[in-house]
């Protein structure tokens, strides 16, 4: 394979990749009988043209800061967690709990407790799999994706079963209580002067997203934790060599990223919701696998992948409400996004190998 | 001579990148004749044969089978133009029949019954001609390495290959399992075969080949009549200058035990028992060699004494025992007791090859309190550490910020010998340190070896060279299917006594 | 609970045992040979839609059928040309082949019929009719073994045999073919197969082929056997428990009916009883929907039999000496 300059690698490899993926679907666009600019203004338009639009981006892309990090946590120590779906959703089962048997005085402990709650829930759930990998070998991307399957079971039970208000017939909660309630951005940014629209569903929690950037970031490259964690992702038998323990680094980077995904739900379950009801992740487990990709398992790039892909939300849910093109076209870009940053990475690499170092050639 | 070579290669050229593997080769191997090549690590011997085999595609040059011209793209056209290769590593499927295996890839048909039938015929006749016997039934992962080697070459033969070609194939062998291949390799040259030797062991040059070609540096040096050159002018045409086979060394002046292990035994994962009770010491200012052919259980003594894997039996550092099961049998307890490990596969256990010399330098002692400022750690120090230990150690390019991944593999053993030797350790356990690595890199790693020797420090060497072995060790113990076999002075003993004793004969038997 | 309720669930296990039987030996052919599937789901979906958009547009199940092979097919070569020719990760590749799958058919599916994501029902000839095997009218009244043979095995659609016949046909092919020796072969050690002069990269491409048939299949089946139409995200998860029965049955042909033939069972039983009284515990019917991926995680943990997959499952073959 062809080297490329670093920067090359990081930021032009997924942005040939993501333009390959948009391509292809606006090709589909126009296939289906449809003006591809009118779809993609349209989309740009509802998901950024406004503060309303930015609202709803906001909070789609911190649901996707959370699960992206998750998975980039893992990839650095060569785990696949494919199970942010599962973890998000117990996740969220923890905020439940927190939020509804625990009278708080104010949303600002309430969200302390509550993220707690959801990060030990999403570790927990990880942990088993994690286990598994390191002291029996099981596949981590099998057990993983069983467990997806396990949790909704199990939130399926607990929520008919369990947490369904009496009288109820949906399978959900209770609202929780007032003071569990999550401030929403704009209504922060507003007590500041800044103008923003009200009703969105952004909250606090963004905040917190960015605080998880700041986190990992540093767990990663300037903690021995992070280095050890690294480490063990290029080489197990150096990690044994070095008195790295592959069960312990194993089980704990799991407990991370599983936390990391399980905080989604503090943004989705007690800023959003404010109840908790089945299937509430909509699938943002998985597009943190896309966001990782994306961002190159870096905080930052996590963040801007984030960002694009809540807009993609965001600008896909536009596009179902106002043309007949369906929502469902977001989850072909997002299919095509893993697919050319993820696995034909090496394919686009190779195209912008050729375009970079043919010119070099031509001077020599 | 009107005979056509069975192989000419004429003007063959390969680059990988930057790096010249192969520069305007030119061979003829004669028919019926073992043909060595011989050169040191790296010197492009191995690409050369698989630009024969079809594995690689020459920059440049041709190649010539019995005085045609062909072209070989791939290993289908190799098999089809005669040629067999037994690889270093083996090509075999470990979960399938000894017979499956000789099959695959030259089955008769669709079905499998008839090939099987067909094939255990053949396995039948070839075994009676070449001695060449290996139970057919059996599964590649119950057999030894020695009968693994058997069927690699039988697949070649079944293929009916007339030029055989065998890459460092004693590396995995004791000495005994190496005469009998050559024995068979006579046998098969006596048939008309013609077999091309890959090695970098001059005893064997001179043993068993005809005629050898010297290769260094991608180039070839020299083709020449083993009858009429030496081991010596061998070595010189290899390294391109006279070498030094002897270290300069004081003698050793041991003092107090540092390292004392009493019937140590070691189980692996799959149950099978690697060391079987083994005891020695070693004592400071000196240093232990352990000669072995590689699998005989070395390995896992390097790995228990660095805390890589759990054993039983006792081990004392300086008069206290170790953990060797809990929790405090792990590498990081083992260096705070003042050991230090040079593992035997740098690439895969010593260096994070993706991470910079900087970060390389505090692997396995990111735990040092130099190291940490508050939570996070302190990569100021840790670089400006590094640095010091690249110039002390020459380490080149002298830049901390390379990976790992691009130095030579020279400079790459320079890394780990700095991080390791200026942790001043009591005790250094060593394997394999010069492997992959090129002369000049050797003597200076030498060196260094025998300098903390002379501050006092015990050293454990464990190295598959045997010539290494002799020249570094004040004392030397022979290892065979996980037991010692006894113990010699260098001053005292000689290869063929040390291979007798790598074959699994005692001392007395000698 | 009488015979008769025996019978009838047996009968729709069978059924739905069907397309995880496909699938699973879709995964098997795959993972045989090194490569990682986990995209069964995403190629059972977008083959369910085809077949079922086919067969209502040209009122042929056949053709129905063809065309959700020939659908399944195409994300098959993706997933070899991600995973082969590029030596990509293959399970990235799978993730997203099954979003893949999931968006285009719904996004296809509304341009198509404008129904919300669903074919129109199929009727007639678009859809698989049940097959009576011979004699099931006249060895009904044999005690016992009459009904079974013509209330279970009797009656289903052409698909529900051809997977049935597919498990020794599979058994026969991999262990008594050349094809099937070099297929395990490029799983447990493609480098044996690279230097016996065979090619690694049209073995696996065969192999991710034929995966791509059965997945066509299966989703054929899912929408114009079991099902009368496509409905958006029919296949529920499916792939994964087919995956599931592959390593339950340690990726071996005859144990892959008996894994297939277990879940679909564990599925027959939680449609009839919601929650099934046990008489000391009553097991809720989502116990019995996590069922197959617990007995899953149980197998790979390694405490009822150890799962050994191919040993160059997943890794991207790369050359070397």
């Amino acid at each position: 394979m062809e080297q490329l300059p670093k920067w090359a690698d990081l930021i032009v490899v997924p942005l040939v990749g993501l333009i390959l993926a948009f391509s292809l679907s606006m090709l589909m666009v126009f296939a289906t009988g449809h003006d591809p600019m009118d779809a993609l203004s349209l989309m740009v338009k509802g998901a950024l043209g406004s503060t309303y639009g930015w609202g709803y981006t906001l909070y789609y892309a911190t649901n996707f800061i959370f699960t992206g990090l998750a998975v980039a946590v893992a990839f650095h120590a060569s785990l696949f967690n494919i199970g942010g779906e599962g973890q998000a959703a117990l996740g969220g089962l923890g905020v439940a709990l927190v939020c509804l048997f625990i009278p708080w005085p104010h949303w600002t402990i309430a969200l302390v407790a509550a993220t707690a709650a959801a990060g030990l829930f999403g570790a927990l759930w990880a942990l088993i799999p994690a286990y598994l990998q390191a002291k029996r070998g099981s596949h981590i991307v099998i057990t993983t994706i069983m467990f997806n399957f396990i949790a909704a079971s199990l939130l399926n039970y607990v929520l008919v079963n369990k947490l369904r208000p009496k009288g109820s017939m949906d399978p959900a909660t209770a609202k929780f209580p007032e003071p569990a309630h999550l401030p929403s951005l704009g209504d922060m940014l507003n007590a500041v002067g800044i103008p923003f629209a009200k009703g969105t569903p952004a909250n606090v929690t963004l905040v917190v997203a960015l605080l998880a950037c700041v986190f990992v970031y540093y767990l990663i490259w300037r903690t021995r934790l992070g280095y050890q964690l690294r480490a063990f992702g290029e080489s197990q038998p150096a990690a044994v060599y070095a008195g790295i323990n592959p069960v312990k680094i194993t089980i704990i980077t799991m407990m991370i990223s599983g936390a990391l995904a399980g905080l989604m739900a503090i943004n989705n379950v007690m800023g959003e919701a404010e109840r908790l009801i089945l299937g509430s992740v909509e699938g943002a487990g998985f597009i943190g696998i896309a966001v990782a990709l994306m961002g190159r398992s870096h905080p930052l790039g996590i963040l801007f992948a984030a960002l694009l892909f809540g807009a993609l939300y965001q600008g896909g849910a536009e596009l179902g409400l106002w043309t007949s093109i369906p929502r469902e076209l977001v989850i072909v870009i997002q299919a095509l996004v893993i697919l050319f940053t993820g696995a034909l990475d090496n394919m686009v690499r190779s195209i912008v190998a050729k375009v970079l170092v043919r010119p070099k050639r031509a001077e020599a | 001579m009107t005979t056509a070579p069975a192989i000419e290669l004429k003007g063959i050229s390969k680059a990988f990148g930057p790096v010249q593997a192969n520069k305007d080769i030119s061979i003829r191997v004669m028919p019926g004749t073992i043909h060595g090549i011989i050169g040191e690590n790296g010197a492009g011997k191995s690409t050369l044969m698989s630009i024969l085999y079809g594995f690689y595609k020459a920059d440049k040059g041709e190649i010539y089978i019995s005085g045609k011209k062909v072209s070989i793209p791939d290993s289908q056209a190799a098999i089809a133009a005669g040629i067999g290769m037994v690889f270093q590593h083996f090509k075999l499927v470990e979960n399938f029949t000894v017979l499956e295996n000789v099959i695959l890839g030259a089955e008769d048909g669709a079905l499998l019954a008839p090939s099987l039938r067909k094939a255990r015929k053949d396995l039948a006749a070839l075994a009676a001609e070449y001695e060449l016997n290996v139970d057919p039934d059996a599964l590649i992962q119950d057999i030894g390495v020695g009968m693994q080697q058997r069927v690699e070459i039988l697949k070649a033969l079944y293929r009916q290959a007339d030029i055989l070609i065998l890459d460092e194939p004693t590396g995995v062998l004791t000495p005994a399992e190496a005469d009998q291949l050559f024995r068979i390799l006579h046998r098969l040259k006596d048939e008309g075969k013609t077999i091309i030797l890959i090695t970098h062991k001059l005893r064997e040059i001179m043993e068993a080949t005809d005629t050898v070609s010297v290769m260094r540096r991608g180039e070839m040096t020299a083709t020449v009549k083993t009858s009429e050159t030496s081991p010596q002018a061998l070595a010189e045409l290899m390294v391109g200058r006279k070498v030094l086979l002897r270290v300069d060394k004081t003698p050793a002046q041991p003092g107090e035990k540092v390292l004392e292990v009493e019937n140590l035994k070691v189980v692996d994962s799959k149950g099978v028992v690697r060391i079987k009770g083994v005891s020695f010491d070693v004592r400071a200012g000196e240093i232990l060699g352990i000669a072995g052919v590689a699998g005989n259980g070395q390995s896992e003594l390097l790995e228990v004494l660095g805390g890589m894997r759990n054993g039983t039996g006792t081990i004392r550092v300086n008069g206290q025992d170790l953990d060797l099961t809990g929790k405090f049998s792990d590498a990081r307890s083992r260096r705070k007791r003042g050991i230090a490990h040079v593992p035997e596969d740098r690439q895969r256990e010593g260096l994070i090859m993706d991470f910079k010399a900087w970060e390389n330098t505090a692997f396995g002692y990111d735990d040092d309190e130099a190291y940490q400022t508050g939570l996070l750690m302190n990569n100021a120090a840790i670089r400006e550490d590094a640095e010091g230990k690249i110039e002390r150690f020459d380490v080149r390019p002298a830049n901390a910020d390379l990976e790992a991944k691009s130095f030579s593999g020279g400079n790459q053993q320079k890394l780990v010998l700095a991080r390791e030797i200026e942790r001043d350790p009591d005790l250094l356990l060593v394997g394999q340190p010069t492997r992959g690595v090129d002369i000049g890199a050797i003597e200076f790693i030498h060196q260094q070896i025998v300098a903390l020797r002379d501050k006092g420090k015990a050293i454990l060497l464990v190295s598959v060279e045997l010539e290494e072995i002799l020249s570094l060790s004040d004392r030397i113990a022979v290892i065979f299917d996980g037991q010692l076999m006894g113990e010699r002075l260098p001053a005292e003993t000689h290869e063929k006594e040390l291979g007798l004793m790598m074959a699994g004969m005692t001392g007395e038997d000698t | 609970m009488d015979y008769l309720t025996i019978l009838q669930i047996l009968d729709s296990a069978l059924r739905l045992a069907t397309p995880l039987l496909f699938a699973c030996l879709a995964g098997l052919f795959s993972e045989r040979a090194g490569i990682f599937d986990i995209g069964l789901e995403g190629k059972m979906l977008i083959a369910a839609f085809f077949s079922a958009a086919t067969a209502y547009s040209t009122g042929s199940v056949w053709l129905g059928m063809l065309a959700g092979v020939a659908a399944s097919l195409v994300l098959s070569g993706i997933h070899g040309l991600a995973s082969i020719t590029f030596r990509g990760n293959q399970l990235i590749s799978g993730v997203a082949i099954n979003f893949l799958a999931s968006g285009l058919t719904v996004l296809i599916g509304l341009s198509w019929f404008k129904l919300g994501g669903q074919t129109p029902s199929l009727q007639g000839d678009a859809r698989f009719q049940g097959i009576d095997l011979p004699f099931a009218e006249t060895l009904s009244g044999v005690p016992l073994l009459g009904p079974l043979y013509s209330e279970v095995l009797s009656g289903h659609t052409f698909l529900v045999y051809v997977a049935l016949l597919c498990v020794p046909l599979t058994w026969y092919v991999l262990f008594r073919t050349r094809f099937g020796l070099r297929l395990r072969a490029v799983g447990e050690n493609p480098a044996a197969v690279d230097t016996a002069g065979i090619s690694v990269v049209g073995l696996r491409y065969a192999a991710v082929a034929i995966c791509g048939v059965l997945c066509g299949l299966a989703g054929a089946y899912l929408a114009t056997g079991l099902g009368a139409s496509f409905v958006k995200e029919m296949t529920a998860g499916r792939g994964f428990i087919a995956l599931a029965a592959l390593i339950f049955a340690k990726w071996r042909p005859w144990y892959a009916l008996y894994a297939t033939f277990l879940f679909g069972l564990l599925e027959a039983v939680s449609n009839r009883y919601p929650s099934l009284d046990l008489g000391f515990v009553t097991l809720p019917s989502q116990f019995m929907q996590a069922l197959p991926y617990i007995l899953t995680v149980v197998i790979l943990a390694g405490f009822v039999g150890k799962a050994i997959p191919p040993r160059a499952g997943g890794e991207p073959y790369v050359k070397e000496r």
